[in-house]
């Protein structure tokens, strides 16, 4: 390029209404964003969100109080208390979840022998009082009765790979 | 008559284009940085002393948080480490798939890098263009691992679990149906595969107008051409790597120079400036954006032609898969040893480094043969591209500041560890 074209490409702003074209272009295309709250992004069937604990279709709970997720959570965030019931069954009498501590790692789920402690892929939650960051196994549980169409369902759909 | 004295500033720790919590104390003559005196340790979470109280696996978690803006790769370093010490073989397809996923969070990671530089330096659609890309291979992260950012994806052995046949797709809405639901779920009809080779044959493109964008901008070049020239000696003396040490010319790559995973088998360039100052450096990764495309192309090929298992059948280690685990009783017992007690590791000392996004990240790891490692170093880029701060800086104008914190690509959450 000799300093003449170059003086002359510098003076007509050809570098910069290539720029504007581009970003004339992406203003006629059709838009990217979505309109969040009503639209959402895809989530896939291995999605980490909220915890829950699962039943069995006839309404037992699945928890078998082994402490596997206890054992294995990085960031302690799991506590539990059991107890034997009336029927000899070994059942957990606490299971905490502490939300703040929790990293969304998933390994509890993969621990889990009886797939009862999953991660759902509901992630829309905030806490309103001090405290409700802990979530109690009542909670859990009700939260596993209220999601547990999607979770079958994604289970079922990855299970080739687990 | 007044005596002039020389003007001391914070810069950060709260300032936006500190990119995190750094805290810059900066002496200024006028608007010129005579002495830039970084302060870290804002983000200091202890990452390297947790991990001697866990057992190996539960750090993979961990490492997700040192750079996070590069997942995989600050994984892949600590994973390999442990491979080393254990001496287990990873599956074929295991190390394709995290050569393309190292390479996926390299795009991933220069996108965030050429979207935030350019914020810093007043170009606000590079930001908004970026991350609409980085949204595409953030939903690639997802379909994998579940987690759009802390994937803890890639385990001693392998990798979690195989590439999934599906992507999940956007439903109908009142705003988009029809042609339009179509044109959104083109990419997503096929595997995961299918989507990255749609998003790898459009994304040159997409380089391309990021580059009419910034490349020539007159007000880019402004900011950047010949601001924080470092020569290829005094780089190697500061102990750089990645594209501060090839912004300045040095051929180095730890992909070419010690392969790791597949990177003998895929075909790429090394990518060297000729400055070493800022343009340079953004050039540099900007074309590493397109050899990476070019991995992950070679990626897809060899995936789609080589099924397999992605993690070796070596319970002592690798946990056995749940059906196996729900009818052998053997299986059983290593998935309770394993999630329990997690493995023992060999005594001895490794150290195995990754080429991250923004260069060498490494993990020293010593084990004294029980379940916990003895102790993790980890090797931080960004802790030694910070360092030269002050020479980088000093004799520059205030307003480059932001331009040379952008061009190191710093990351706190590595550096405070």
């Amino acid at each position: 390029m000799t300093a003449v074209t170059r003086y002359l490409r510098s003076l007509m702003l050809v570098e910069l209404f290539r720029g504007l074209s581009v970003t004339w272009r992406h203003m006629v295309a059709p838009k990217f964003t979505l309109n969040y709250p009503e639209e959402k992004t895809p989530k896939s069937n291995r999605f980490r969100g909220l915890h829950a604990l699962r039943r069995y279709p006839n309404g037992e709970e699945r928890c078998i109080a082994c402490k596997l997720c206890e054992a294995v959570c990085p960031a302690l965030a799991i506590t539990i208390d059991s107890e034997q019931r009336d029927d000899g069954t070994r059942r957990t009498t606490r299971y905490d979840i502490d939300l703040f501590k929790c990293i969304y790692c998933g390994f509890c789920e993969e621990s889990c022998p009886v797939d009862s402690i999953v991660e759902t892929d509901f992630h829309e939650y905030h806490f309103e009082n001090r405290g409700e960051n802990i979530v109690s196994k009542q909670q859990l549980l009700a939260l596993g009765d209220r999601f547990e169409t999607s979770i079958a369902a994604a289970r079922r759909q990855d299970a080739a790979y687990r | 008559m007044a005596e002039i004295r020389n003007y001391t500033m914070n810069f950060g720790p709260q300032h936006p284009a500190a990119h995190g919590v750094l805290r810059l104390i900066l002496e200024l003559d006028g608007e010129t940085v005579v002495r830039a005196d970084p302060h870290i340790g804002l983000l200091h979470r202890a990452t390297e002393k947790l991990a001697e109280s866990k057992p190996f696996n539960h750090s993979i978690g961990y490492m997700d948080r040192l750079d996070y803006v590069s997942m995989m790769c600050n994984e892949h370093a600590y994973v390999r480490a442990i491979e080393q010490l254990i001496g287990i073989a990873v599956p074929k397809r295991a190390q394709y798939i995290r050569t393309m996923f190292d390479e996926i969070t390299r795009i991933l990671n220069h996108l965030l890098w050429v979207g935030t530089n350019g914020l810093d330096l007043g170009a606000m659609t590079m930001f908004l263009y970026a991350f609409r890309e980085r949204e595409q291979l953030m939903d690639c992260y997802e379909a994998v691992s579940g987690a759009r950012m802390h994937a803890t994806y890639y385990r001693p052995g392998g990798v979690y679990r195989d590439l999934p046949a599906q992507m999940p797709k956007r439903q109908e809405t009142r705003w988009t149906k029809g042609k339009d639901l179509q044109r959104v779920n083109a990419w997503r009809e096929g595997s995961l595969l299918d989507f990255l080779q749609h998003f790898c044959d459009d994304f040159d493109s997409k380089v391309d107008d990021y580059e009419t964008l910034l490349t020539d901008n007159r007000i880019w070049k402004q900011r950047t051409v010949g601001i924080g020239t470092v020569s290829p000696e005094r780089a190697l003396q500061l102990g750089f790597s990645g594209p501060m040490l090839r912004g300045s010319g040095v051929q180095w790559d730890l992909r070419k120079q010690q392969p790791y995973a597949c990177y003998d088998e895929v075909d790429f360039d090394i990518v060297v400036g000729v400055n070493g100052d800022c343009y340079d450096r953004y050039l540099v990764r900007i074309e590493e954006m397109r050899q990476s495309n070019r991995i992950i192309k070679q990626c897809i090929a060899w995936l789609r032609e080589h099924p397999g298992t992605v993690m070796p059948k070596n319970f002592k280690v690798v946990p056995p898969t749940r059906e196996e685990m729900k009818e052998d009783m053997e299986a059983m017992i290593h998935h309770f040893k394993l999630f329990t007690e997690g493995y023992i590791v060999p005594e001895g000392e490794t150290y195995a480094a990754v080429e991250a996004p923004k260069g060498e990240f490494g993990c020293y790891l010593v084990s004294d043969a029980s379940n916990k490692p003895f102790r993790v170093h980890l090797r931080a880029p960004g802790f030694v591209h910070l360092s030269s701060m002050h020479e980088m800086l000093s004799g520059h104008m205030l307003a480059d500041v932001p331009a040379i914190i952008g061009t190191q690509d710093i990351v706190l959450g590595e550096i405070d560890r």
